[in-house]
């Protein structure tokens, strides 16, 4: 694996990437208007309705919004992954491309850091933002500030990577059976599921999402998903299949 | 430089290429001429180490295709021009051959002189910083042909470079790989252009999953042997038939107005003494040559045999 040929295969993405402004849009907007509206939140639940927030509420709300990013994790890859590998079947630009002196592997890999990197980036940056913003409006009611704690920590720098590789991973497998960008993004958007299912049973108090202990073991499974999909997806990204399977 | 030996690529039950042999030399222009479906794209892709051989052998430039630690080398001395031209269309047509000659490991200097060149013999040096995706078809398959060549490969394979060009772009396109073969670069040409493939290829094969012939545009246009003297005159009289079927009892000859034509064997030499029989029984001439079968004559009596 050299890679240096892998990175020439990112930057050729970045640069696409930056012609397209959906993309942009939805590695830039998405998490804004989510760091936004959470923060609006946050400062409303204390502020305007009748203050009847209670700490112990409030502790228990800030590490199921910190969790909204992992589920962002996989939003902003889908779109990428997408564009990254069906924009190249769409403008028949992958023919040329496996026929560089550059490896599957080497392909994959700068196409999965073209979806890894700014999707980390974004929802890493995001998240902090939102830590911040948190603790400026919670630091009335709590009398601490609530973040970073190792929680936060995790989810940000354990989950939200391998909830994005899980994401690229599942997009890759998706791109190779259909030849629509938007099909693509929308069965890519099933990786979803599973993050909404761990929120909402967070939600519902049937996991504490606060709790290391328990985001350690989704992390664990997550990871091991991430290895079943990783065979699946060098099983499917091999150049006589690109060529002559992938629809 | 390009040698191929019982060349096979099976999909299933299905036999794309069954069997092909054939020897490409160095600065040579060899036209792979086939109906679609015939296996032209298929063994182009074999041949760049795109996809797998099922049986036989190949080399280029010494290199064996299949075998993984030679892939790699093989794919850095080859360019290939594929039937989708694709560009990043988005990119501008600097960036989209930059790209490759990046992938290609083309040193900087090298990279930056020969994109211009090439922009510049094709006519797009103006137009580097536009987005490809505004160029017209021709200019796209021009940039598609200079990405091939931003590393300076010693094979280069085209698959159907010419295909849906309007006859100008055709032009310049062909008049490129004329030039591109005075650099003795070995070029592979995939067309089902018999005009193209006869002004442009030393060599054609004949390809219908098998390879039905291999041999100079003239070697091919001889195969199937049927050349004619032909001899226009003012009056076709029996006088005349009678004198040159005298003088060739084994010629077949037929009369369409004031044209004869006489089928013997070796034309060329008997047309003198055919002009010479005519004119002692009287007859005038207004034209006397051999004219004989096209290359499309031998291209459809191949393929519709096999067919």
């Amino acid at each position: 694996m050299r890679l240096s040929q892998a990175w020439i295969v990112t930057s050729k993405d970045f640069a696409l990437f930056r012609k397209r402004r959906n993309i942009i849009y939805s590695v830039m907007v998405i998490p804004i208007i989510v760091t936004c509206l959470l923060s609006v939140v946050v400062w409303y639940i204390q502020h305007k309705a009748n203050g009847t927030v209670s700490p112990a509420e409030l502790t228990v709300l800030l590490p199921a919004f910190m969790f909204l990013y992992m589920i962002l994790s996989g939003i902003i890859p889908t779109t990428i992954a997408s564009y990254s590998i069906v924009g190249e079947k769409v403008e028949k630009s992958m023919e040329p491309l496996l026929a560089t002196p550059t490896t599957d592997g080497e392909i994959l890999f700068g196409k999965w850091l073209a979806a890894f990197v700014p999707g980390v980036a974004a929802v890493v940056g995001f998240g902090s933002v939102f830590m911040v913003t948190a603790d400026v409006l919670s630091h009335g009611t709590l009398g601490y500030y609530y973040f970073p704690n190792w929680s936060s920590t995790t989810v940000l720098f354990l989950l939200v990577p391998i909830a994005i590789i899980l994401s690229v991973e599942w997009n890759v497998l998706v791109s190779s059976r259909v030849s629509d960008v938007r099909i693509a993004q929308q069965l890519g958007s099933l990786v979803l599921l599973p993050f909404a299912g761990i929120y909402l049973s967070g939600e519902l108090s049937l996991v504490d999402l606060g709790d290391i202990g328990n985001l350690l073991y989704i992390a664990a499974a997550m990871a091991f998903a991430c290895l079943l999909m990783l065979y699946a997806v060098q099983a499917t990204f091999q150049r006589e299949a690109i060529l002559t399977r992938w629809k | 430089m390009i040698e191929t030996e019982r060349l096979t690529k099976r999909f299933g039950d299905l036999t794309a290429v069954d069997g092909v042999s054939f020897k490409v030399d160095e600065g040579e222009v060899f036209g792979f001429l086939g109906p679609n479906g015939a296996g032209k794209t298929t063994t182009v892709r074999m041949l760049c180490c795109l996809i797998s051989k099922t049986s036989g052998e190949a080399r280029i430039g010494g290199y064996e295709v299949g075998n993984d630690g030679d892939s790699l080398k093989i794919r850095k001395m080859i360019g290939v021009v594929p039937d989708n031209v694709g560009l990043y269309e988005a990119l501008s047509a600097y960036k989209n051959l930059d790209i490759y000659g990046r992938l290609y490991g083309c040193p900087d200097a090298r990279r930056k002189e020969n994109i211009q060149r090439f922009l510049t013999i094709l006519d797009l040096w103006e137009k580097r910083d536009v987005a490809a995706g505004a160029f017209s078809k021709g200019m796209k398959q021009k940039l598609a042909i200079a990405r091939s060549l931003v590393h300076d490969p010693q094979v280069l394979f085209m698959d159907e470079p010419t295909a849906n060009l309007d006859p100008e772009a055709a032009k310049t396109v062909r008049d490129f790989i004329l030039e591109l073969k005075k650099e003795r670069r070995t070029i592979f040409l995939n067309t089902h252009n018999l005009d193209e493939a006869q002004r442009i290829c030393d060599r054609i094969a004949i390809l219908n999953t098998k390879l039905m012939a291999t041999g100079t545009p003239d070697e091919l246009e001889r195969m199937v042997g049927n050349r004619k003297t032909v001899v226009e005159l003012e009056n076709a009289s029996d006088q005349v038939v009678g004198a040159v079927q005298k003088r060739f009892p084994a010629a077949k000859i037929s009369v369409d107005g004031v044209q004869l034509s006489i089928d013997v064997p070796d034309a060329e030499m008997k047309t003198p003494d055919i002009v010479q029989a005519v004119v002692q029984a009287g007859g005038r001439v207004h034209f006397a040559g051999v004219v004989g079968s096209t290359l499309e004559d031998t291209y459809l009596k191949l393929v519709r045999r096999d067919q």
